[in-house]
């Protein structure tokens, strides 16, 4: 050691220095970035989609909107377009629908939501499905879900939703298993609206299902049922839509593709 | 048997107390290994347990196992070498050991939750008290709190002694970098309803752990072992630990911009990610070239001297350290830059390309080096000077490595098939993904996986057989 170094780069206190430099260079850049992303990812509010601003992440009040994922020149991927197209191809926030039968106040959207988050950790969604392509892969990637054209109202999944009470349950009701007063009401309405024909809607049909996956099988791979209430599952609805509106740099490419596919084909399905 | 658990002649109180958290490490990474099993079993006969003991669950046990199993062995391996380099006791060793008993018994409630309770209700209690369905960071929020006390234990441990003693190159890297590793694991302790502000602070723990942290950790890990196992100089070890911090947090501090295209971030991280993350296979290959020619250096020297033999001490940490020196420069430098290009990972992101990096990168970088330091405990506690491989440990190495080499190949194949059919062909909705699912060629890529991972478990069983039983036999010939 005491002899002297005889080139700078063998020197362990020039290395030392210049890793402490790299690293804290790093840093101090991340952290800037961080502060500028950090800003853009916001949750957006009411009056941002009311006056018609676009955010990456926006208010939970886009439940009230029409909500479509559609491919942009000038970006040259898909982008979510929130209450239909204005003239430059970007969301005109003008088309609202109703979601659970009735438009959501700021309050209660923010409600649903929070709900709906905190149930999608709770029941450990993302230990099967991918959320924003993060997480596992056994179940499809749930970032544009609500888009599906597997749940449009001429899909498969609302048409057999429809028309078929959920198994299970009724299995457990008809062994005399107690159920609580919301499933008994469920089975009632449900009984109602298939003896009239009618179509349930997107939102009704995946409450449904998230409830009670496994009385509605289409292939082997099924999703549990995880003991998820009524109230729960509307949150869970109110999450996906929401996340569906999320700007997520045109992840997953092409879905809009299919979804064009099975309005003109009826199905893709091969 | 049980009794050469018992058998130890440690020189200091660190080192006892790293070998009882490897021994935890090692049954951890045994569950790691049979919930593996369950869940590649369940991707062939998706009936196995349904509704009883469901993939998530299984997944969440596999994949937390594996967090907490290497957390364990780092903190062993910490516990191994600190008075080594400072040439102190532990200071506060009671304290660590009471820390020890504390992690563990709320390790043993958090994993006998996550298998019988499984799913909580819709509320913040599920996530204090049942788990926090966060992918590897899972741990219900007052195990978070329960895990950052006892950090702050061991950082304790680590510090003071630092402090009170000799501040070798080797420990100035390991007190800082374990300063930003633990305080980084806060970034993960909060709820939030935006799903993309949830992901982009998780990746903080997650990526800058994993990229970032944690691969220091090893090049320090590397350093002490090169120095203990083959001799190797102080001086070029502790310049090259220099030089691998530098590029390790150079690339991979913004590396982290790679998490960042997809999750409603803005469109720059694509070349902040893209650049930056590119750069991470450098230091791997640094890594590599140096652990490999340190050994062929110290080799050629000593028979320059005359000496016959072999200057390892302990050829099965050797081999295990130089198969971490393969293993993270294949796992994550090559598998991680696969797919690390936006251009490429807007196909690939969230398939099973991303599970096959993930197999062999956390085993490449993290579990060889790692196992290798058992190997070293073992050493020290039966107080062997020269401890040789043995019909076990080379079964043992070679079964793991092979098997988890296979796994990655099934499941690159299977990820292979997903991008090309589910994602480009068919845009990546509910029904391309099970079109995908149903084919011929990914279900055999899954049956192959479960075949490697059963051939993984073997060679496990020949690992722990071979820990709990090397060290009396290499004492046994060296009397």
């Amino acid at each position: 050691m005491a002899k002297k170094n005889v080139s700078v780069w063998t020197s362990i206190p020039f290395w030392r220095r210049s890793a402490a430099w790299v690293t804290g260079f790093a840093v101090i850049l991340l952290i800037w970035l961080s502060f500028d992303t950090l800003g853009q990812i916001s949750m957006g509010t009411d009056e941002d989609l009311k006056a018609g601003t676009t955010k990456r992440v926006p208010a939970p009040t886009v439940i009230n909107y029409k909500i479509t994922y559609e491919m942009n020149k000038q970006r040259g991927s898909e982008i979510p377009i929130i209450g239909g197209k204005d003239a430059n191809g970007t969301s005109s926030f003008e088309e609202k629908e109703l979601f659970f039968g009735k438009e959501w106040t700021e309050e209660e959207a923010a409600d649903l939501l929070h709900l709906g988050k905190l149930t999608s950790q709770a029941k450990n969604c993302m230990n099967c499905h991918t959320l924003l392509g993060n997480g596992a892969y056994f179940a499809p990637d749930l970032t544009k879900s609500w888009l599906d054209p597997a749940w449009d109202t001429k899909g498969v999944m609302v048409s057999m939703i429809s028309s078929m009470l959920p198994s299970k349950l009724v299995e457990r009701i008809e062994a005399g298993k107690a159920v609580s007063d919301e499933d008994n009401q469920l089975i009632k309405d449900m009984k109602i609206d298939i003896a009239n024909g009618k179509m349930l809607t997107k939102e009704e049909a995946m409450a449904i299902f998230l409830r009670f996956p496994s009385s509605y099988p289409t292939h082997e791979r099924m999703m549990p049922e995880l003991a998820i209430t009524a109230d729960e599952a509307k949150g869970l609805v109110a999450f996906l839509k929401h996340m569906s509106s999320i700007d997520t740099n045109g992840f997953p490419r092409n879905f809009s593709k299919s979804v064009d596919q099975f309005k003109v084909g009826g199905s893709n399905a091969r | 048997m049980l009794a050469s658990i018992k058998t130890n002649s440690f020189t200091n109180e660190g080192q006892k107390l790293g070998m009882m958290y490897f021994r935890v490490a090692i049954i951890l990474f045994g569950a790691q290994l049979l919930m593996g099993l369950i869940a590649a079993f369940q991707f062939l006969v998706p009936g196995f347990l349904f509704e009883l003991f469901d993939f998530s669950v299984a997944r969440m046990v596999h994949i937390n196992a594996l967090i907490v199993w290497m957390l364990y062995a780092m903190i062993g391996s910490v516990y191994m070498m600190i008075t080594d380099e400072t040439g102190v006791e532990t200071v506060g060793i009671k304290l660590g050991k009471l820390g020890f008993w504390v992690l563990t018994a709320a390790v043993t409630v958090v994993v006998l939750v996550y298998i019988f309770v499984q799913v909580g209700s819709g509320t913040e209690a599920s996530i204090w008290l049942i788990h926090e369905g966060r992918e590897y960071i899972e741990a219900p929020r007052w195990a978070d709190i329960g895990i950052v006390v006892v950090v702050l234990i061991f950082y304790y441990n680590v510090f003071a002694s630092y402090m009170a003693g000799k501040q070798t190159g080797i420990m100035t890297v390991m007190v800082a970098n374990l300063m930003a590793l633990a305080g980084l694991y806060l970034a993960g302790m909060f709820f939030t309803d935006n799903i993309s502000m949830d992901q982009f602070w998780w990746w903080w723990v997650i990526h800058l752990w994993v990229e970032a942290t944690w691969e220091v950790f090893v090049g320090t890990l590397a350093a002490y072992a090169l120095i203990k196992l083959i001799g190797a100089k102080r001086e070029i070890v502790e310049m090259w630990l220099w030089i691998e911090v530098l590029m390790l947090f150079g690339s991979g501090i913004l590396g982290l911009g790679h998490h960042y295209f997809w999750i409603g971030t803005p469109e720059y991280w694509w070349e902040i990610g893209a650049l930056f993350s590119s750069l991470e296979p450098v230091p791997l290959i640094a890594m590599f070239v140096h652990v490999l020619y340190d050994w062929g250096k110290e080799q050629g020297e000593a028979h320059g001297r005359g000496e016959e033999g072999n200057v390892v001490t302990n050829s099965p940490a050797m081999a295990w350290i130089v198969t971490n020196a393969f293993g993270n420069f294949l796992g994550a430098g090559v598998w991680g830059f696969f797919h690390t290009l936006p251009q490429v990972n807007i196909y690939t992101h969230g398939t099973q390309f991303t599970a096959a990096h993930g197999h062999l990168s956390f085993f490449g970088a993290y579990a060889t080096i790692l196992i290798g330091m058992m190997y070293y405990g073992v050493q020290k506690a039966h107080g062997v000077e020269k401890m040789k491989m043995n019909f076990n440990s080379k079964m043992g190495i070679f079964l793991i490595t092979f098997g988890v080499l296979g796994m990655t190949v099934a499941l690159t194949i299977a990820g292979y098939e997903q991008v090309l059919v589910e994602r480009a062909e068919l845009g990546g909705t509910w029904n391309a993904f099970f079109v995908a699912q149903e084919l011929p060629w990914y279900i055999q890529a899954q049956l192959w996986r479960t075949i490697m991972g059963v051939v993984t478990l073997v060679g496990f069983i020949y690992l722990v057989w071979d820990l709990l039983t090397i060290g009396k036999k290499n004492k046994a010939q060296q009397i």
